[in-house]
């Protein structure tokens, strides 16, 4: 077994399961209809790119390993998600500017991997890779809308680029097995995507007349090698629970 | 002060679309999104066929954002390959109380169906 392809599909897949999870907590509560079922959309199009990911690893591990038992059986620390989409969906700014920061740099992301010689990440990539693009579109157009838009709207998006801009660092700082990947030419080289990514959110926030943060802001960092902020086991607690209280239960 | 559940579809009958003054006036967060968003019809092409029908209508600030919102909720499990949006406002409707006189009098002309013709192999979509 391949231990550290293994982490860096658990890596792709934990990173797009728990965004799921975090804009799923919308459904029911979206500003209006339609943004409603918008939201929920991303999240379907995410927990299907993650149950690629996880089915791909469960065959790599093997010992009857499912995408059901990496999804609901592994604790906080054995998730390798990116601290950036655990964080709480706060207001509609702050959750589609967590969108926009994500699906920009998965934009990029899955452009590389559909290059890559593992056949299986490489058509999870091609597949995925038009979801994202219009996750990209998306939520691009919420910063343009509200950073350009009203004085609250501006605000609101300006906090939430305060509150979020820290955890962007991370997605470029390459863990362990993402360099392996990389070196085995199936992963990216996420340091060498960072500046078209940066590109990406100058152009968006230059049309949505939000000006970028400054470069000297510390960033956060763990979530990769499973140190997370307090927020995930909050929302693993919610997603776990009905397989932790009613083990193997099925629909 | 009272609190009032909004539904879908309780804006955009009024000639302006939007909600009451009163209404206006309140700036509780998330109840006050969408008061003044205008009414969209949207019309789906399928696959098949050449013709754009209407399938519904959403809330839409502009006509772009009415273009993604029907994608969004109108075309989730591969309905359609093209979208049009046109703002509810625009339609101009036929007044059912005129029914009678606008479309009984075609009711005994049945010479107006063209079936009494031959076509030839060559002309489609008809």
């Amino acid at each position: 077994m391949n231990n550290q392809l293994v982490n860096y599909l658990l890596h792709l897949a934990d990173n797009t399961l728990i965004l799921a999870q975090r804009n799923s907590e919308w459904c029911g509560h979206g500003p209006v209809l339609e943004q409603d079922i918008a939201i929920t959309n991303i999240s379907l199009d995410l927990i299907g790119q993650s149950r690629n990911f996880y089915q791909y690893a469960a065959i790599l591990i093997g010992n009857s390993a499912t995408e059901n038992s990496l999804a609901y059986l592994r604790t906080e620390r054995e998730f390798k998600n990116l601290l950036l989409v655990e964080q709480p969906n706060g207001d509609w700014a702050a959750t589609t500017l967590r969108q926009f920061f994500f699906s920009a740099y998965q934009y990029l992301l899955y452009q590389q991997l559909q290059k890559g010689n593992d056949a299986q990440i490489a058509a999870i990539a091609e597949k995925a890779f038009k979801e994202v693009t219009y996750h990209l579109r998306w939520s691009s157009e919420w910063i343009i809308r509200l950073g350009d838009g009203t004085e609250e709207s501006k605000d609101r998006m300006l906090n939430a680029v305060d509150e979020l801009w820290r955890f962007t660092g991370e997605i470029f700082q390459p863990a362990a097995y993402e360099t392996e990947a990389a070196k085995n030419v199936c992963g990216a080289d996420v340091s060498a995507l960072q500046k078209d990514w940066l590109k990406k959110v100058q152009e968006i926030f230059e049309e949505a007349t939000l000006s970028m943060p400054k470069e000297n802001i510390y960033m956060q960092r763990g979530g990769k090698d499973g140190v997370h902020t307090e927020h995930l086991g909050y929302i693993l607690a919610e997603m776990q629970y009905l397989q932790r209280v009613y083990p193997g239960n099925e629909w | 002060m009272a609190i009032r559940k909004y539904y879908y579809g309780d804006f955009g009958e009024s000639a302006t679309g939007s909600a009451s003054q009163e209404e206006k006036q309140s700036k509780s967060h998330v109840s006050s999104i969408g008061h003044d968003w205008p009414l969209w019809e949207i019309f789906i092409r399928s696959k098949q066929g050449l013709d754009h029908k209407h399938v519904g209508s959403l809330h839409a600030t502009d006509a772009q954002m009415a273009i993604e919102n029907a994608r969004d909720v109108y075309t989730r499990r591969q309905e359609g390959v093209s979208i049009w949006a046109v703002e509810s406002k625009y339609i101009r409707a036929s007044n059912p109380d005129e029914a009678d006189s606008l479309y009984d009098p075609a009711n005994d002309k049945a010479y107006r169906h063209p079936t009494f013709y031959k076509l030839p192999d060559d002309v489609n979509y008809m």
